[in-house]
């Protein structure tokens, strides 16, 4: 099987052909043979296919919300090639046997490579190692270990793991939230928080563990990877400790880069997710530090939650929000279209640098001849009011609901398999069987 | 205004007319038939997942003295806590033909939550949500620092050189919030008097002064004094130290009130702890408004149920 | 198109007729109370008590009936702000007490208002006076004193002035 794009934006630059034979790029160039398949990009942006480091599938335990096969689904349609799930399933992901059934799920289902997400404590207890060495020498081969909805909050265990990970090549990807300070907490503390006599999550619950965690990164020479990173004070200790050479990451997440706790003001719970939404000072802070690098990638945190949960109080609401579908769209409309990076660095923070903290093969070269066929297609210059029907996963918990949003995935293609042709997601037995 | 959810849309005209019709209430009060025929026919729906006996006698009054039905649904915390369960209470109670529901939840937000979901089409008044806004509590105390202060001009007045001091536990008062806002639009000035960890943070848009001690609130010679319930298990987690030091610096005691105009007004929303935030003999003082409170709490609710009533959208 | 169909001199005429009736109506009978219902009606008794005082020297007590909350037409309603009520410290019991309005149309106020003054008080008697009577009555409700009536349609607005409230005495239909 070949496949031929025909004068795609390469990176957004210039026009170009792609040709696909099998699951390999052949050529990019001017082509002159002719394929199988034939896609018409004029006006279309290449991308290499996305990586997220962070999404929550819910598969196994939590089918009602999210399956590898419903959220594969979403990832595709988003642009994703390859989705990092977390841990907290149900029971947790904290065994070779259980990462390694996660995996071979993701195969099943065909749309996007699915790479397990380890716990790194017991049952996300916070006491006690989970399998690490095993996951990591398991199938799944897994490489990032988080105990993601919780903090791994007791120093002394947070040393240990860091040390341990790096024994493997592996990284923490720290969920940095201080338990004590962050007590019932429910939304960004501050002039919101006190107008809805909300309990408020300072930032500094958020910045101080940043803080400990990169000093302790430092010490024991180990990799860290923050997540979700929300607030100035974060980009202030991340940019810090970068400059000091600490092998440390961040990522934020795109309604991070869009979203303030204003949005909190009606208690509509479509907008309670952990971390918090912030100020908006806070999120421009975020968009200028992933233009200069500080924050290295963008993930979504994909959070999907049945309407039971989100149709009720704010209070009785589950924190959390879906993203895959929405997140290019949020990251072109916040960066590219307001001018703080490039096509080429959406490339970068969506694909090449997640792929590379989550030492995942076949993103290195994008787009270059020889890579892996993963390959989005978006047309940027696409515009349309963000609704239901732009989400294929089993939840509806879309903060972007209403909202208009640049930017269409029209193709994505997974290991040389078109998994989104034309805009519309394939059907599940021809990914399958391809 | 079809329903009274914070004081936060409350606008300074609709206010006054209220606080209007409630004088209007508190002579009805007073007549051979301390009845008015207003609500016949409406069901007025008491749904307290909070305990609060003496609100709900206060809206149980005020919706029987409009000759409406009064049903109450009473619940605490664990048994109905999610929010299915909630829409779910809501809608029987509207099949059952609540035409108002008056709602009382310990979560902030659940009386808006109510409104912007649709899940009711009924009147919602809010009795108290969470540390968020209690809207009556504030009227009526508004209600009653017009008529003490005001007397026979109170009528069609607003608030506007009134000074009032809130002293206490800000942090975890609806009863703070709501007035804090409330007073604001009637034009009075609000200080506020606490300890930092009593106080929420970045409240300029409250646009009331903080001063530390109530001594200091004091020296403002304020025409109110307004203390508030402090709960005794705040000390356990570290908002302050002790309840003898808590006294000592914001308690409204014999002295402090000495140091008042005489004039001046010591108010509490109730159930008091006498000898903590205020002592008992300030409370039974002729310059406290407690029980006038309690009295003008029904007037005012009979006020809002009736201001509400008017607007069916 | 307004047209003026009462002027000051025939509104004086026509209270000052209504304050004969009255006292004619009194046989003898004292302890009379004016309640006016807000706005006009007020001001309307506290003409009528003023006359009849002077016709036969009296203490005629005057007061204010709010009726709003005893209205049937709430719940359709915006919000109608009230006014105090108020009645003579001596309250209304044995009392012979004349309602006092500018307009009688559907006779739903004055029922409003027998409502609203059974739960001051058990007065003896109860009469109505009204400035204008223009028909199209809802209810079986008649008034007893009446200064003139007036023929209309029920598209027709009647407009009532008085000097304490609107600066002219006059009666127009528009």
């Amino acid at each position: 099987m070949t496949i031929l794009i025909r004068g795609a934006s390469l990176m957004g630059e210039g026009a170009t052909d792609i040709l696909i034979d099998g699951d390999t790029i052949r050529e990019v160039g001017t082509v002159k043979v002719s394929a199988d398949r034939v896609i018409d990009a004029h006006g279309i942006i290449a991308l290499p296919g996305l990586v997220d480091l962070h999404s929550h599938l819910r598969e196994p335990g939590g089918e009602g919300s999210e399956t590898i096969l419903s959220g594969s689904r979403a990832a595709a349609a988003g642009g994703f090639t390859t989705v990092h799930t977390m841990a907290n399933t149900s029971p947790v992901a904290d065994t070779a046997e259980l990462v390694e059934l996660v995996a071979e799920r993701g195969r099943h289902a065909g749309y996007v490579q699915v790479r397990p997400i380890g716990a790194v404590t017991r049952n996300l207890d916070g006491e006690q190692l989970a399998d690490i060495g095993g996951m990591a020498h398991s199938s799944a081969a897994v490489t990032v270990f988080s105990d993601d909805g919780r903090c791994v909050g007791d120093p002394l265990l947070m040393r240990r793991a860091l040390e341990y990970v790096s024994t493997f090549g592996g990284v923490i990807a720290q969920h940095a939230q201080d338990p004590r300070l962050t007590i019932d907490a429910v939304v960004n503390e501050g002039r919101v928080s006190s107008e809805l006599g909300l309990r408020g999550w300072p930032s500094v619950a958020e910045e101080s563990i940043i803080a400990r965690d990169v000093l302790l990164a430092e010490y024991v020479g180990a990799r860290l990877h923050v997540c979700h990173i929300s607030t100035a004070g974060s980009v202030d200790v991340i940019r810090w400790a970068k400059k000091r050479g600490i092998a440390v990451t961040a990522e934020v997440t795109p309604h991070h880069l869009l979203l303030t706790d204003d949005c909190a003001l009606t208690y509509d719970p479509v907008f309670k997710v952990n971390p918090p939404l912030r100020t908006a000072d806070d999120v421009q802070q975020l968009r200028l530090a992933v233009a200069d690098g500080t924050i290295d990638i963008v993930a979504t945190d994909h959070a999907p939650h049945a309407s039971s949960t989100k149709d009720c109080t704010w209070h009785d609401a589950s924190f959390g929000m879906v993203g895959l579908e929405s997140a290019l769209s949020v990251v072109q409309h916040t960066l590219v279209d307001a001018g703080h990076i490039t096509w080429p660095d959406v490339a970068r923070i969506l694909s090449v640098a997640p792929a590379a903290i989550g030492r995942v093969g076949g993103y290195g070269a994008p787009l270059a001849v020889g890579s892996k066929a993963n390959i989005t297609l978006v047309d940027p210059a696409h515009t349309a009011n963000w609704d239901t029907s732009r989400l294929h996963g089993r939840s509806t918990n879309s903060p972007f609901i209403g909202t208009v949003l640049p930017g269409r995935v029209v193709s994505t293609i997974f290991n040389g398999t078109e998994t989104v042709v034309d805009g519309f997601l394939v059907e599940p037995e021809i990914v399958r069987n391809a | 205004m079809k329903h009274l959810i914070s004081a936060r849309g409350l606008e300074a005209t609709p206010t006054v007319a209220i606080l209007d019709t409630a004088m209007d209430m508190v002579d009805v009060r007073t007549r051979e038939v301390k009845k008015l025929p207003t609500l016949r026919g409406k069901t007025v729906a008491n749904v307290f997942f909070e305990d609060s006996t003496r609100t709900r006698l206060s809206f149980e009054a005020a919706a029987l003295a409009l000759s409406a039905d009064v049903t109450t649904f009473t619940t605490q915390g664990s048994s109905v806590s999610k929010g299915e369960s909630l829409k779910d209470t809501l809608q029987t109670l509207e099949a059952m033909g609540a035409d108002f529901i008056v709602l009382r939840h310990p979560h902030s937000g659940v009386a808006s939550t109510v409104v912007n979901s649709g899940w009711v089409d009924a009147h919602i008044i809010n009795a108290g949500d969470g540390t968020h806004e209690h809207p009556t509590q504030a009227l009526l105390d508004a209600f009653t620092m017009r008529s003490r202060l005001r007397g026979e001009n109170a009528r069609g007045s607003n608030l506007a050189g009134i000074s009032v001091v809130i002293v206490g536990d800000i942090f975890h008062s609806r009863v703070a919030r709501s007035n804090a806002l409330l007073l604001r639009t009637l034009g009075a000035t609000v200080t506020l008097a606490a300890p930092q960890t009593l106080l929420p943070r970045e409240i300029d848009s409250w646009g009331a002064a903080i001063v530390s001690t109530l001594d200091e609130a004091i020296d403002l010679q304020p025409d109110v004094v307004m203390t508030l319930r402090v709960q005794r298990e705040r000390m356990t987690s570290g908002f302050f130290p002790s309840e003898s030091e808590f006294t000592q610096l914001w308690g409204m005691n014999d002295s402090r009130l000495r140091r008042l105009p005489p004039t001046s007004i010591v108010m509490h929303p109730g159930p008091m702890n006498r000898g903590l935030e205020i002592s008992g003999s300030v409370a039974d003082s002729p310059q406290s408004t407690v029980t006038e409170q309690v009295a003008n709490g029904v007037a005012v609710r009979m006020a809002v149920l009736y201001t509400l009533m008017g607007d069916s959208r | 198109m307004t047209r003026v169909v009462l002027t000051k001199p025939d509104i004086d005429r026509a209270l000052k007729r209504i304050a004969h009736e009255i006292v004619e109506s009194q046989r003898g009978r004292f302890g009379l109370i004016f309640l006016g219902i807000p706005t006009r009606g007020v001001h309307l008794a506290r003409r009528l008590a003023r006359l009849v005082a002077d016709i036969e020297p009296q203490d005629v007590q005057v007061g204010t009936l709010d009726v709003t909350m005893y209205r049937d037409d709430l719940a359709t309603q915006s919000t109608r702000a009230t006014v105090a009520t108020e009645i003579p410290s001596s309250g209304v019991d044995g009392s012979t007490v004349i309602l006092v309005d500018d307009v009688l149309f559907s006779g739903r106020t004055a029922r409003a208002a027998l409502d609203a003054i059974t739960a001051l008080g058990r007065p003896d008697v109860v009469r109505f006076a009204v400035l204008v009577d223009r028909g199209h009555r809802e209810l079986p409700i008649r008034a007893d004193f009446v200064g003139k009536n007036l023929p209309t349609s029920t598209s027709e607005r009647v407009n009532v002035s008085i000097a304490e409230v609107d600066d002219l005495d006059e009666v127009s239909i528009a």
